[in-house]
């Protein structure tokens, strides 16, 4: 079974909270749950949907299709009764349902009952509920857990007179509920929390934001510093200065503000301070669209920054992914003293998904920082060192010791110098991390076939859409297999390179117009894609997109 | 306990204010018996933005115009170092001059001594953000068109807590205005005269020693409209001294977490104490 619920309407009529209310319940009747949000770039008004989409399969990507629209508004019936499902049912006031197959319901009669405006789309979830015949008792849970005490009261009544109004379709079978529900922006900052990241900065920008108001409501309990700083070019900077005073710092924004980090992206790099920066990506240039998903920075994060500096960049793929790569961040940015750029996207960032609870045991913290007793004499923060790592020490922590960071090209204490031995000695020892990093970073996931005749290529968000059309049609024997970066730079080639031997077809998927990751492939190894599945209109890629143009523009010629 | 700060040769000009201002720097934190793993000078860039590099101490020697954004990191990581930040007009009021705005509306602790000669010294004499009006420089070739910043009188306007103006040519004072600002518990601006002798030639050093002279003993530096009036006056006369000061809570202090426990940078790390995180998502 594959069940999809639209919820559509004004920006301001509460679809959210309706969407959160309704995901917890099934999630409790034991089903997968996938929820996807496609807002617009205002406060009230304009169209705004989410679809909720549960199985009792692994889900990853939400559908085209859907079984039931819950229709807040008239717009709502005209713009999504085509993506009905044969059978499927259109919930709505009697008020605005003129169109053909909508079911037309007395919301207006129940609201001046309850007296209360709000409770709404409440009365929408109850006729759900029923739909699906779910007991009332998970239904008044959900809304007791997700509104305050004389909301709850009212929406609990919505939700009963809601329940009353049709006869039960389906019956679903209540399982254990064993998972966890999270979108891809809290389980990054969940991942960061547990790896013990003690100060967060940013300022507000789409799709970032939630990071920094999901850090600030854990701050007086976890003991954290969240600062909202004047502009992102303070963020950056102020989270170096965190990082060099010894705790562990992230700061995060969206391209336009990563734009503004750039040139203290440069600065960790010669300074040598840890840190770990966000790129949660939607489309540009410049203000771009807003609410709107893509992945068009993976070549800017790269490169970013004036001067010859290593870094490294993971892309998260998944919000299972955002929890443990973003803690294992940090222990490569200790570890190397380099900058760590995470890319994810607005889709990833909003989509909430069922999936495992977080093994937090799995995470280790690694801080790679001298106590001084390895110290002898006077201490050199950038000592030449074999690997080209110098031991760290924390300012005021070491009697007698200073710790003298530099942004100017510097000697082994810190001090400015223009000597071009010493500059050809600096750089080098800083770039030879590349080359150890070249050790650490991960191989691409691999999923379908082992062996396949058409390789897919992709990285990050596009992960749970590939999967689906991968499964989908390797159930139609299709000899067919992706594989999905995380770590992208430096670019892992190991596998691609086995891979691509024996692959009759490379095909890169991208949510972007140039094709970034091809193009990187072609920088560091010999091949490069036959072909290209790109988009770049601001929406995500459904599964069911990716499984049909496969089809048609690669499978069938 | 060693309280003797070190110093290296620098690379200023004979005869250029920076060097009195290191004399008082070092003066005053051996004075407070502050050792220099203790301290934390933190700089932007230019030619007092290289402080920390003439002067053993903790130094972070970061980008132009950004010398306030990782002071504020590093106290917030660690409350007990001291935190200084040392820099020039061009660095503090025109680069950084947002990041200048928002530290006054935070209240951090730090001190912040800045190195005000009207004019872009590294750079060779271009005009700064603090250089008069009609001012000839090496770019302002007809004199400058765009009103000077007022500093202490900005400082005051967004609500800084203590504000003070010294001169490198005073040094007994200076080191008197830098304790005091060290010892603030709270943001603390102290805007220093100095000549620049190659690039400025309007306000040498006689020029300011012909003009500032000490706020009378009976001065009161809790009276802000008093302040107001000093801040601006800046022509035949300039006071120096501190021209206002008020007890404020500090920003670190109104976190409950900081101001009642250890620092930051101490507490110990456990993964499994974010454990209970989870919950909210079950």
């Amino acid at each position: 079974m594959d069940f999809s619920i639209l919820i559509g309407g004004a920006a301001g009529q509460g679809l959210d909270t309706s969407a959160q209310i309704l995901e917890l319940i099934l999630k409790r009747c034991g089903y997968n749950v996938f929820t996807y949000r496609d807002y617009m770039s205002r406060v009230r008004g304009g169209h705004n949907f989410t679809q909720i989409r549960f199985s009792d399969k692994d889900i990853s990507s939400f559908t085209e299709k859907v079984d039931i629209v819950l229709a807040l508004n008239e717009e709502t019936i005209l713009l999504h009764k085509d993506r009905l499902k044969e059978g499927g049912t259109i919930i709505c006031d009697k008020e605005i349902a003129h169109e053909d197959g909508v079911l037309p319901l007395p919301f207006k009669k129940i609201l001046s009952k309850i007296k209360n405006q709000k409770v709404y789309n409440t009365i929408g979830l109850g006729v759900i509920l029923k739909y699906f015949n779910i007991p009332i008792d998970i239904g008044e849970e959900a809304v007791n857990k997700l509104f305050k005490e004389k909301a709850s009261y009212d929406n609990v009544l919505a939700l009963k007179e809601g329940y009353s109004l049709i006869d039960g379709k389906y019956n679903l079978k209540l399982k254990e509920d064993k998972k966890i529900i999270i979108n891809g922006n809290k389980a990054l900052a969940l991942g960061a929390i547990a790896a013990g990241c003690k100060f967060y900065c940013g300022y507000p920008m789409t799709p970032s934001t939630s990071i920094l108001s999901y850090f600030s409501s854990k701050s007086n309990e976890m003991g954290i510093m969240v600062d909202q700083v004047e502009d992102e070019v303070a963020a950056l900077n102020m989270a170096l200065g965190a990082s060099y005073a010894g705790v562990r710092a992230m700061t995060g924004s969206s391209g336009g503000g990563f734009a503004l980090m750039v040139e203290a992206l440069s600065f960790a790099g010669i300074v040598e301070i840890p840190v770990v920066i966000v790129d949660a990506q939607r489309p540009g240039p410049a203000t771009g669209l807003s609410t709107r998903t893509e992945q068009g920075d993976l070549r800017f994060v790269i490169h970013a920054g004036h001067g010859e500096f290593p870094r490294m960049v993971m892309a998260l793929r998944s919000p299972e992914d955002a929890f443990y790569q973003t803690a294992r961040a940090f222990n490569i940015a200790d570890k190397y003293q380099i900058p760590v750029i995470i890319l994810t996207d607005l889709y990833l960032a909003d989509y909430t998904n069922t999936i495992d609870p977080f093994d937090f045991s799995r995470i280790k913290i690694e801080r790679h920082i001298s106590d001084g007793k390895d110290i002898d004499g006077e201490y050199k923060r950038y000592e030449i060192t074999d690997s080209g790592i110098s031991p760290r020490l924390i300012p005021g922590k070491v009697d007698g010791q200073v710790v003298l960071a530099d942004s100017h090209e510097h000697d082994e204490y810190g001090h400015i110098t223009e000597d071009p031995d010493i500059r050809t000695e600096m750089a080098t020892k800083r770039m030879k991390k590349i080359d150890l990093l070249k050790d650490e970073i991960q191989e691409p996931w691999l999923i379908g076939e082992e062996k396949p005749e058409i390789l897919i290529v992709c990285w990050g968000s596009t992960y749970g859409a590939v999967k689906e059309a991968v499964s989908k049609l390797i159930e139609e024997d299709y000899s067919i297999g992706a594989l999905v970066f995380g770590d992208i730079w430096p670019l892992p080639t190991r596998r691609l390179m086995e891979l691509a031997k024996t692959a009759e077809r490379i095909v890169d998927i991208e949510q972007n117009l140039t094709g970034q990751l091809d193009s990187l492939i072609r920088e560091e190894t010999p091949y490069k894609s036959d072909y290209k599945i790109l988009k770049f209109d601001g929406r995500p890629f459904s599964g069911e997109e990716i499984y049909r143009r496969l089809k048609k523009e690669v499978l069938k010629r | 306990m060693n309280c003797e700060y070190k110093l290296y040769e620098p690379s200023w000009c004979p005869g250029c204010g920076n060097y009195m201002i290191r004399t008082a720097l070092k003066m005053a934190l051996e004075e407070l018996k502050i050792e220099p793993h203790e301290v934390v000078l933190v700089s932007g860039i230019g030619q007092a933005a290289k402080m920390p590099h003439y002067i053993k101490v903790n130094g972070f020697n970061g980008l132009h115009g950004r010398a306030i954004p990782p002071a504020i990191g590093i106290k917030l990581a660690n409350k007990d170092l001291k935190v200084i930040v040392e820099s020039g007009d061009g660095d503090s009021y025109g680069e950084g001059g947002n990041h200048f705005i928002h530290a006054i509306r935070r209240n951090i602790d730090i001190a912040h001594f800045v190195h005000d000669n009207q004019i872009y010294g590294l750079t060779k004499g271009q005009g700064s953000p603090t250089t008069a009006m009609g001012q000839k420089t090496t770019l302002q070739f007809d004199g400058v068109k765009v009103e000077p910043i007022k500093p202490l009188a900005l400082a005051l306007t967004m609500g800084a807590g203590f504000v003070a103006r010294g001169f490198s040519g005073d040094i007994p004072h200076l080191v008197y205005l830098m304790k005091e600002a060290i010892k603030y518990k709270g943001y603390a601006l102290v805007d220093i005269l100095q000549p620049c002798v190659v690039w400025n030639k309007v306000n040498t050093f006689a020029w300011y020693k012909n003009r500032v002279y000490h706020l009378p003993d009976d001065y009161d530096y809790t009276n802000k409209e008093e302040a107001m009036k000093k801040a601006l006056e800046f022509d035949e006369r300039i006071p120096i001294g501190i021209l206002y000061r008020e007890e404020k809570e500090t920003y670190e202090d109104r976190f409950d977490f900081i101001k009642n426990g250890p620092p930051l940078v101490d507490r110990q790390l456990n993964p499994m104490d974010a454990e209970r995180l989870m919950e909210e998502f079950k």
